[in-house]
């Protein structure tokens, strides 16, 4: 059987490769997105394997929500993206730091 | 090894597999391609964990919807391939440290002393008449009603935000002006002319 540590553990690993690659991707806002979004599916693991080992359907409901959530950043995201792209004609995230001092 | 194991033991390598392809792949398109692969392996994890419609979820609206927008917008931006990176191996091995710490520490955590079968016991398999989507159905349209309504705004405010910031100025469209042809006078639009009147008439 598999036990509950086991789906903790997997989803941790996981969340630590999106964190990773966000660190060894940091120029290309495109693969900092799909990290994001790497991060909130291990997120969404722990949340039913919880809800499946205690038994109780709220931590489905949960994922259910973060999944709603994170389509809307993604189609904002990629949003800001195109728009970023028409105004300097780069996705490099060094491009966008005009506001610094 | 029961079967269950070996099912969550392939689909786990294929998880961690396609994830660290992703985040190492060189090539936007194929990164976005090896994200699909992982996506297809969590949603099979999920249905081990007994939530059918949250894996067919997964598949229909990441792989369907967000993944495919992905790679529409990846093959519409022409991402440049060099300069993407420049800065590859700086932060490699600053991330690799901070990685390995938060798995070690949450290994510590989360280990089989902590959260072992012989802790959390693994639950009853249901039925197979068991139906996942009528057990959400119920919690959230009684519960969760509120917050289900809230997302349904939150979705909204997101394909008007999405419109609205790529929106452009249209430049050579023809469109009525419907206060100019309300406010036109008579005298704008027809002219009366007199015209000298061929006294002998007739040809």
């Amino acid at each position: 059987m598999v036990s509950l540590s086991d789906y903790l553990i997997l989803s941790s690993v996981i969340f630590c490769i999106g964190l990773v690659g966000i660190f060894v991707n940091r120029t290309n806002i495109i693969t900092l997105l799909m990290c994001v979004e790497l991060i909130l599916a291990a997120v969404n693991t722990n949340f039913i394997a919880f809800s499946h080992f205690l038994g109780n359907e709220a931590g489905q409901i949960f994922v259910f929500f973060i999944l709603t959530v994170a389509a809307a950043e993604v189609a904002i995201g990629l949003a800001i993206l195109t728009l970023l792209f028409r105004t300097r004609g780069s996705i490099n995230v060094d491009v966008t730091s005009s506001l610094k001092g | 090894m029961g079967s269950e194991q070996i099912i969550f033991y392939i689909l786990s390598f294929w998880l961690v597999a396609s994830s660290l392809a992703m985040i190492f792949s060189r090539n936007t398109a194929k990164a976005a391609l090896f994200l699909v692969l992982a996506f297809f392996s969590a949603a099979g994890i999920w249905i081990l964990l007994e939530a059918e419609f949250l894996a067919i979820t997964l598949i229909l609206v990441y792989v369907g919807a967000v993944m495919v927008l992905f790679l529409f917008i990846i093959k519409m931006l022409n991402v440049d391939k060099s300069t993407v990176r420049a800065k590859f191996a700086v932060y490699l091995p600053i991330g690799l440290v901070v990685a390995a710490i938060i798995i070690a520490e949450m290994a510590l955590v989360l280990g089989p002393s902590q959260f072992g079968l012989d802790v959390v016991a693994a639950p009853q398999r249901h039925s197979a008449d068991y139906s996942n989507i009528t057990e959400l159905a119920l919690q959230l349209y009684t519960v969760y009603v509120y917050p289900f309504e809230l997302a349904a705004i939150l979705l909204l405010i997101a394909i008007i935000a999405a419109i609205t910031l790529v929106h452009r100025k249209e430049t050579n469209r023809k469109k009525q002006s419907i206060s100019d042809q309300v406010s036109v006078k008579a005298k704008d639009r027809v002219r009366v002319v007199s015209i000298a009147s061929n006294a002998k008439g007739g040809e």
